[in-house]
């Protein structure tokens, strides 16, 4: 076993808010543990009583030198595990080997991301984002507690005082007490000491930070021993499956459920309000009557999506975003568009359309609930993105306390964002078929329920027009986008909290870096009914598809280069600049390659700049299109794990191939026609290009490296076709049909 | 009726009914839980083990099939993750999510197996029958070509 991981077994009940507000940490036999609050201004720490019970701490520090990190952030792939717990460690100056991580218990104000409001929810690529400057700084009180006790017990002035990890040294007599050493007789101020963001350590003298320790999962990961939500077993646990219903408000008209209730080792079908659930001894036996299930259940045509036809739609959205009539809602605005457009010289403008997308997240959706036979309380094993959600869904539902929910958050096989929404369908599931049997339920999602039950990156069509004035210059830029609503039904709590404004629909529609003094962003929502979801970079990826490639499609129609047409847009931007100038010379960008073209482009994602150039050639017989090198750069600020970083951005390229070539999701009258992966096409080793991913490294704060390079596919490649074919691609994925269609 | 097998060295034993696939038997009766359901219809990988020294989607693989052979998983691979593929895996750090990862270790274990030095174009054909969908296909090459070279 990895020595790094414990799953943490604090449960909530023991928990006290009112305890966080005493300004005292605890010390007795099991040494000092610090808490504090991400979401207070001073983030000071905080306190407990000597008995420990009551407190759920940040950091702890145990005679033996063992220092205890808790872990906000859920594993998915993207080690987080790793990555928080190591920025604590540098500034309390750990050892590495000597520091626990453990999973913190779902207390929101004590673990909760102040990048989502103090949720704790793991998303966004915001994570090291969010945590980074606040686990700092407490680290940095934590060591300085430290060295002041060190300082009373040698009777020395503080300032004499360094450390060394995981222990205080005092030079000039030669002493050193190790933390262990110290925790056991500590005395801790009331007041927790003050630390100024010039206190902390210069990244030069970082020991831990950017330096590539092994993640602290990965062993377990070769091994078969890395335990996911689906893995787990409890006493007495039955297996579920919930044949769900078709569209989103439908529910179960009849079912006959005699053929289900024959297969062997079925124990009950069970009426649910949004589907049938089996219960059974065995999960084969569970799945066997699911499958008998499918042709003896009717559902009621309840429910908006009913009719709708994803095909049709697309088509239908992009004419909404091109008729300037149809009503609309700004996002965003800059200088004045409008008039802009009244007095250019010339126009370009074009359309563009991306299909439905789905996660694909390896480990189909599961969880394991155990519901109190009083129903009064409910122990939870899941993977999941948000421990608030987890554990807030399942609570509403049983009409209990949050406290009374126990989760336990395990591993996740992918999350791209699919595991942390509000209601947490995967987890609801097993909770509803163990309280109506009161024993503990594992429900797993077959692939086709997961496939079915998708919850998409949204449907979208879209309208931009480029102003060009008589000097040629680009003066304003305008993008209307029709989509369906995303966060009004992944999450209304936080929909609400932004003021009604979809984020996850609209992020990417900025044309954030580039000079263009007016700019003007409509949005045109649309109710289809359609389940949608945040998936690995949002909005990102329909909307910087059409940016990115109709910022090309600008600088082609006026006869320039499209690297000289972007670098002249930038100069103005150093960080974006250098990205893109830097990959340019990765790729050899002014080298023609027989049969062969590359395409550019760049995005600020959230803050992380990148810019990623496709070299493509294309079979125009089967219109297959073979991506065959990509070179991208990042600069995502101080990379915490630098290798990480560039195994993330592998990832996201990978993963936006597979958005570019082959995967889409159909809807026909409301329901998901895909089913599993041999009509939902992912990447495979044989479609992927070489990439050659370059880390530039800049000493700003931390932004997002999970997903940033996801987006930069499909401009790219689309952008290289229409450099090698003169024809451009508008329609996402490029299927070879599409592709054939276009080329003519 | 029982059906006898050998896993991992040890014999085991099922009274699961015929037509179940071996995954199941493996991951919630033995508890074997290292090999991955997927996608249940041979498309994905994750399930791979070795049935008589060559590997085979365990989810294709019914109990009735498996009647006197010898299935190894990702646990009996090595008894202490020293096969010079696992070693090859953590030097790369090629896990990500590591959902897919037992399943491929194992279908690269076939491949060195019956070809202990292939080529960068065996090992991407090969290694294709796999998904991996956090794309750690690059460096998944890197450690099967690392393993072959230190094996």
């Amino acid at each position: 076993m990895n020595q790094h991981i414990k799953t943490s077994d604090i449960k909530t009940s023991d928990i006290k808010t009112s305890d966080m507000n005493r300004r005292q940490v605890m010390i007795g036999a099991a040494g000092l543990s610090f808490t504090f609050a991400l979401g207070h201004a001073d983030a000071a720490v905080l306190a407990g009583e000597t008995t420990g019970k009551t407190l759920s701490p940040w950091i702890s520090i145990t005679p033996d030198g063992t220092v205890t990190i808790m872990s906000a952030a859920t594993e998915m792939g993207q080690g987080s595990w790793t990555s928080l717990p190591l920025i604590v460690a540098e500034e309390l100056d750990a050892d590495w080997d000597k520091v626990r991580i453990v999973t913190a218990p779902p207390l929101d104000h004590i673990y909760g991301n102040p990048g989502f409001g103090g949720m704790m929810y793991t998303a966004g690529s915001n994570a090291v984002r969010s945590y980074y400057m606040p686990l700092r700084i407490a680290g940095a009180q934590v060591r300085r507690v430290l060295l002041d006790n060190a300082a009373r017990k040698w009777g020395v002035p503080v300032e004499e005082l360094t450390t060394k990890p995981n222990a205080v040294v005092h030079a000039k007599s030669g002493r050193k007490l190790g933390y262990g050493e110290i925790a056991a007789f500590a005395e801790v101020p009331a007041k927790a000491p003050e630390i100024k963001p010039e206190q902390l350590k210069k990244p030069a003298d970082f020991r831990l930070i950017g330096k590539d320790v092994m993640r602290v999962e990965l062993p377990l990961k070769v091994n078969g021993s890395a335990t996911y939500g689906i893995d787990v077993q409890v006493p007495g646990m039955m297996y579920g499956t919930v044949l769900r219903a078709p569209v989103e408000g439908s529910v179960p008209d009849k079912i006959d459920d005699a053929k289900a209730k024959a297969v062997p080792g079925v124990t009950a079908v069970i009426r649910l309000p949004h589907g049938v659930g089996v219960v059974a001894q065995t999960a084969w036996a569970a799945f066997a009557a699911r499958q008998a299930l499918i042709d003896t259940v009717t559902w009621s045509r309840t429910g908006l999506a009913w009719g709708f036809d994803s095909d049709k739609a697309v088509d239908t959205f992009a004419a909404d975003a091109h008729n300037l009539a149809r009503p609309s809602r700004d996002w965003s605005s800059q200088g004045n568009a409008r008039a802009a457009f009244q007095n250019a010289a010339s126009v370009i403008d074009a359309e563009y359309r991306c299909d439905y997308a789905y996660h694909a997240q390896m480990e189909p959706l599961n969880a394991v609930a155990s519901v109190a036979p009083d129903g009064g309380s409910v122990e939870i094993w899941a993977g999941t993105q948000s421990q608030t959600t987890a554990t807030e869904a399942p609570a509403k539902l049983l009409g209990i306390s949050r406290d009374k929910v126990k989760l336990h958050d395990l591993l996740m096989g992918g999350g791209f964002g699919r595991r942390g929404n509000r209601d947490v369908d995967f987890i609801i599931d097993a909770v509803m078929l163990s309280k109506e049997i009161k024993r503990p339920v594992k429900v797993m999602w077959t692939r086709e329920d997961d496939v079915h039950n998708g919850r998409f990156r949204p449907l979208s069509g879209h309208y931009l027009r480029a102003a060009i004035d008589n000097a040629g210059k680009l003066t304003a830029w305008h993008h209307r986008l029709a989509g369906d609503r995303v966060g009004q039904f992944t999450d209304p709590v936080r929909f609400q909290a932004a003021s009604g404004r979809d984020g996850m629909l609209m992020a990417g529609t900025d044309i954030q870096g580039y000079d263009v003094p007016n700019q003007l962003v409509e949005q045109l929502y649309r109710e289809t009914g359609v389940r949608t979801n945040p998936l690995r970079g949002i909005g990102v990826t329909a909307n910087k598809f059409a940016t990115e490639a109709f910022m090309d499609e600008v600088a082609r129609k006026r006869g320039v280069d499209p690297l000289a047409f972007r670098l002249a847009l930038l100069k103005g931007t150093p960080r974006a600049h250098k990205a893109v100038e830097r990959v340019a010379q990765m790729a050899d960008w002014g080298r023609k390659r027989e049969g062969r073209a590359l395409g550019l482009a760049y995005i600020d994602y959230s803050g992380s700049q990148v810019a990623g150039i496709a070299e493509v050639s294309l079979n125009r017989a089967t219109g297959q299109i073979k991506v065959h090198n990509f070179w991208c750069t990042i600069d995502c600020g101080v990379a915490i794990q630098p290798d990480n970083v560039v195994a993330q951005t592998e990832g996201s390229i990978v993963y936006g191939l597979g958005m570019t070539l082959t995967e889409t999701i159909t809807i026909r009258d409301g329901v998901v026609a895909e089913s599993n992966f041999y009509d939902y096409r992912l990447p495979r080793m044989n479609e992927v290009p070489e990439m050659h991913i370059e880390l530039i490294h800049t000493p700003n704060s931390p932004t997002g490296a999970g997903q940033m390079a996801t987006p930069l596919v499909a401009p790219a490649v689309s952008n290289a076709i229409a450099e090698l074919t003169g024809v451009r691609l508008r329609h996402s994925p490029f299927t070879p049909e599409r592709v054939k269609k276009a080329i003519g | 009726m029982a059906t006898n097998f050998t896993v991992n060295g040890k014999p085991a034993s099922t009274e699961a009914p015929p037509a179940t696939p071996l995954l199941w038997v493996l991951r919630e009766d033995l508890k074997l839980t290292g090999t991955k359901y997927g996608c249940g219809t041979g498309l994905c990988g994750a399930c791979m083990v070795h049935i008589d020294g060559k590997r085979a989607f365990s989810c294709q693989m019914h109990v009735a099939d498996i009647a006197g052979k010898t299935v190894t998983t990702i646990e009996g691979l090595s008894p202490d993750s020293s096969h010079p593929l696992q070693k090859a895996w953590l030097a790369e750090r090629v896990p990500q999510c590591g959902y897919c990862q037992s399943g491929q270790i194992m279908s690269a274990a076939d491949l060195l197996k019956q070809n202990p030095k292939p080529t960068r174009d065996q090992i991407i054909e090969h290694m294709s029958t796999n998904i991996c969908r956090c794309g750690t296909y690059q460096r998944i090459v890197r450690a099967v070509e690392r393993a072959a070279k230190e094996a």
